[in-house]
């Protein structure tokens, strides 16, 4: 067809042939490692020279001089396409180095300073008759006040999740699936303080009831329920069509069908969602300040009068600002961490049991 | 699959869904009909919850207004307990868009950075335990992180500000006073180290789901690695990652407990934003929620439908991002 | 402009797997060299070799020579990336970059060296590139249309528009018409006898009508068993393979006795 073009040359002679030799001066593998450890050697020492008294500093210049140096080398010995290619790359090393210094340091500082306190009378007693300066007294009061509240949300925000979402899978067309899948969407991103000020508004201010647990356990319930909603679709979503198609080809009614097979088949993965979002919520402090109040006592009774929480009392013991009560945010802070952190494995720990054959990535 | 069937009326179900419309109506049984009823309250429910949420904060909003002596949007002032009730966002509003600005700057490039490292970087044996570790970050408690920022962060901040003032403390609004690191840049720093696990978490995603196709043929051209994340990598995850630094931002502006800890307040809008001073929508409230009356509860409630406004803003536009690459992938 | 390539005892792994087993064999310049062979045999891997591909693939690791005339493609010092610029690959789904144009799908491997090259020079490039790749009448109203609008096998010869306009020694295809109707395969295999003046080209195909239309020498793989790497069984000019092969499986798999 076009054959003629092809006596002449693709390239017009005037324009550089791209006939480059296969083999490219390349700098030593060391050389980034090497590098690396030269620039902090050097950034400390310019840092203690100096006297600059912040580490902070110190590794700004080391990442600084590592980041240049890998680029002024790689272009000396390289080329500008190379060069170009080591600054990605030192910069995108930088970057994950920069994110896990101050959460490694997140860490180390809670556990290092939270394990100072923390035993089995840490454990076991409240704050009643300690004074925030005194060492001593414990978090029991705020283990029960995070374990009720918490476990009233979930029994609020489970059902009600599960139940919205085998709506939107099940059954739900038309514009009313439309609007709740929008809302939930809209309800995700919520902040924690807007959902404590509406429990304030209907449930204290209103209807003139005290600060409770319960009050508390309400607005986490409003932060839990998108959470729930759509990871549960997720899961549903997951279950074959064939499954259900079998079980209605039975004459199984479809709501034994749902109760029966499709919520069995995806219990797994619904399980572990609840459980990400009970993690998620027990760590949650603001609508507590507002509705539950905060107490020193043990008050086992979440509907009536003041409690206290895990997240609360961390707050509560850093604001009193002395080194006791220091002492205690810390050890508080350690115990709800291993709290989340343990319902975080627990709930990767049952997807990964109960995962349906075939149908996850 | 016939075109016809496609622009019918009634969209054939998808995947996901059994239901088709005949045999939802024909759900006569009891038992069908009470799990309906069930799971359709349900979801009216939540519907119930939202409509009440944007009730309950505008009425109790309205009725601070009517008694506010002051304007509410331009006012530098916080007294809605005296009489007569002074208050005004101005100083919340700058110090909750400027903390979740700085925030946002610092997070959204070296999240960026950290979701490349995962997902065309790093060694493979590292990349999974990596974003493992990552999502476990997400589900730390604020209050945790705001412990941290106010006894650790604060006091290794301070020598980073002083040489900031030594260089550039002729700008102004990087000058520095010495005194402790509360400011409205250190709450932008804590927020940035906050949200960087989800805005990662997003991008390494997106990042993950380009065509390998597509880095294969920038690769055969002799790109090297950089230039296939330039060609193929970004280009792609555009959309992505800016839908998931808006969800970054929505829990930035919404953040209590870390700024309620870290921040030393002061209703002032600084000229510098290293030294302490400022207010955000949501510290103020959790601040100072215990010191007020009806009428201070309900000027709280006020602002905390301002925000509750502005986090749906930014929430909306994430997911019409999201929505939209949905409808260009599909 | 085109060179021979030259593999001894190449074999290919996939972290443990050995995928392919010892293979050597010569390709001739300016030819057309057809690999044919059941699915699994490793006849693709062996193509993904032979430009340092297959080491992009995770866990991906080759053993061996490859000579580009007299030069190590795994020599000690050799650089992947100028690799793949002198060893061009179609692949077998068209894969036009989405978010360019035309135009830019067939300057983007000339941009990424970074040469300055005058707006006119380009244009004569993308010009040539497209005509050589048989595509120029059908698009030139449209270069600044994206590429991924273009139907199937247009996007198939935009891709070899956009591997020649880098001016590559050797032209390596994947069944680069496997996912093309009949049709825009014929437009690709006339295109492929032009191509073999300019270029050393490799195809891999799944269909033997092909392998005997286009190539000059065609090259049989096959493995022993699921799980055993493929080997070459042997290399001929394909008019041998096809009329009169050395070995008894070449026959019984050309004439579909299996595969």
């Amino acid at each position: 067809m076009s054959g003629v073009t092809m006596n002449e040359p693709l390239v017009a002679d005037d324009v550089p042939r791209a006939s480059r030799p296969l083999r490219q001066p390349r700098l030593p593998r060391w050389t980034p490692a090497a590098l690396a450890a030269a620039s902090v050697a050097l950034g400390t020492g310019i840092g203690l020279g100096a006297g600059l008294n912040s580490r902070i500093q110190w590794g700004l210049i080391a990442v600084l001089l590592f980041v240049a140096g890998m680029y002024a080398l790689a272009a000396r010995v390289e080329g500008r396409r190379q060069a170009k290619d080591r600054l990605a790359t030192s910069l995108v090393w930088v970057c994950f180095v920069l994110a896990v210094i101050p959460l490694v340091s997140l860490g180390w500082e809670t556990i290092s300073r939270g394990s100072k306190v923390l035993d089995g009378n840490f454990l076991t007693h409240s704050m009643a008759g300690v004074l925030t300066i005194q060492p001593g007294g414990g978090v029991y009061h705020a283990i029960i006040g995070t374990l009720e509240q918490v476990g009233i949300a979930t029994a609020i925000a489970a059902p009600i999740g599960l139940l919205t979402a085998v709506y939107l899978v099940e059954y739900g067309r038309g514009r009313l699936a439309k609007a709740v899948t929008f809302f939930v969407d809209v309800m995700t991103g919520i902040p924690s303080i807007v959902a404590g000020l509406f429990i304030l508004s209907f449930w204290i201010l209103m209807l003139d009831f005290g600060y409770s647990g319960f009050a508390g356990s309400m607005a986490l319930a409003i932060l839990m329920m998108p959470v729930v909603v759509r990871s549960t679709e997720e899961m549903l979503k997951l279950v074959p069509n064939e499954l259900r198609e079998a079980s209605l080809a039975l004459g199984v009614p479809k709501w034994r069908t749902i109760l029966k097979v499709v919520l069995p088949t995806a219990i797994g993965g619904i399980a572990t969602g609840v459980m990400l979002a009970v993690a998620r919520i027990a760590g949650e402090s603001a609508p507590i300040v507002l509705l539950v109040f905060g107490s020193q006592l043990i008050n086992n009774n979440p509907f009536d009068g003041a409690q206290s929480s895990l997240p609360y009392y961390i707050y509560e013991q850093w604001a009193a600002g002395n080194e006791a009560s220091y002492d205690r945010a810390w050890a508080a802070a350690l115990v709800l961490i291993a709290f989340v952190m343990i319902l975080n494995l627990v709930a990767r720990g049952i997807a990964r049991w109960k995962a349906p054959k075939g149908g996850r990535r | 699959m016939e075109i016809s069937s496609a622009t019918a009326d009634s969209p054939p179900p998808p995947a996901g869904g059994p239901a088709t419309e005949a045999r939802t109506k024909s759900a006569t049984r009891p038992g069908d009909r009470v799990f309906l009823a069930f799971s359709r309250g349900s979801g009216i429910l939540l519907l119930v919850i939202m409509a009440a949420i944007a009730v309950f904060l505008t009425v109790r909003a309205t009725s601070a207004l009517s008694k506010n002596e002051g304007n509410f949007f331009t006012t530098f002032e916080w007294t809605a307990n005296g009489t007569p009730p002074v208050f005004g966002i101005a100083v919340l509003a700058f110090g909750t868009v400027v903390s979740s600005v700085i925030a946002m700057l610092i997070a959204v490039p070296v999240a960026i950075g950290i979701a490349l490292f995962i997902s065309h970087y790093a060694p493979r044996r590292l990349a999974a335990p990596l974003s493992y570790v990552i999502d476990l970050l997400a589900a730390v408690p604020s209050i945790v992180y705001g412990l941290w920022g106010a006894l650790f962060l604060v006091p290794h901040l301070g020598g980073l500000y002083s040489w900031f003032d030594d260089y550039l403390g002729w700008t102004g609004i990087l000058a520095y006073h010495d005194g402790a690191a509360r400011s409205l840049f250190t709450i932008g720093i804590l927020l940035a180290i906050m949200i960087l696990p989800i805005v990662t978490s997003v991008s390494r995603e997106v990042f993950l789901q380009t065509p390998k196709m597509n880095e294969e043929a920038a690769l055969a051209l002799g790109a090297t690695r950089w230039e296939v994340i330039r060609m193929a990598v970004l280009p792609f995850g555009r959309s992505g990652v800016i839908s998931a630094s808006m969800l970054g931002l929505g829990r930035a502006l919404g953040e209590t407990m870390a700024v309620a800890t870290v921040l030393s307040p002061g209703f002032e809008i600084g000229k510098s934003l290293l030294d302490p001073g400022g207010g955000t929508f949501a510290q103020n409230i959790a601040s100072s929620f215990k010191e007020s009356g009806e009428i201070g509860k309900d000027a709280l409630i006020a602002s905390g439908l301002v925000l509750f406004v502005l986090t749906l803003l930014v929430n909306g536009a994430a997911r019409l991002i999201i929505a939209r690459r949905k409808e260009y992938t599909a | 402009m085109a060179k021979r390539i030259d593999v001894s005892g190449l074999s290919a792994f996939y972290g443990a797997h050995k995928a392919i087993d010892d293979i050597s064999m010569t390709v001739e310049p300016r030819s057309v060299t057809a690999f044919i062979g059941p699915s699994g045999c490793g006849k693709s891997t062996f193509l993904r070799t032979l430009n340092r591909m297959h080491e992009v693939t995770p866990g991906g690791r080759v053993e061996g020579k490859v000579m580009l005339d007299d030069e190590n493609l795994y020599g000690p010092g050799v650089d992947p990336v100028s690799v793949r610029r002198t060893v061009g690959m179609v692949f077998q789904r068209p894969n036009p970059f989405p978010t360019m144009s035309i135009y830019e799908n067939v300057a983007a491997g000339i941009r990424l060296n970074g040469d300055r090259v005058r707006k006119s020079d380009m244009d004569a490039i993308v010009e040539r590139s497209l005509q050589g790749a048989n595509l120029w009448k059908e698009v030139k109203d449209r270069l600044n249309k994206p590429g991924a609008g273009l139907s199937g096998g247009q996007q198939q010869r935009l891709c070899i528009a956009r591997a020649i306009a880098v001016e590559p020694q050797v032209l390596l295809m994947d069944e680069p018409c496997s996912a093309l109707d009949p049709i825009s395969t014929l437009a690709i295999e006339d295109l492929i006898g032009e191509l073999k003046e300019r270029f050393t080209i490799v195809i891999v195909t799944h269909n033997m009508q092909q392998a005997a239309r286009v190539s000059d020498r065609t090259a049989f793989f096959n493995l022993a068993g699921v799980g055993r790497p493929g080997k070459l069984i042997e290399i001929d000019d394909t008019e041998r393979i096809f009329s009169n092969p050395s070995v008894q499986a070449t026959e019984d798999y050309i004439s579909g006795r299996f595969g």
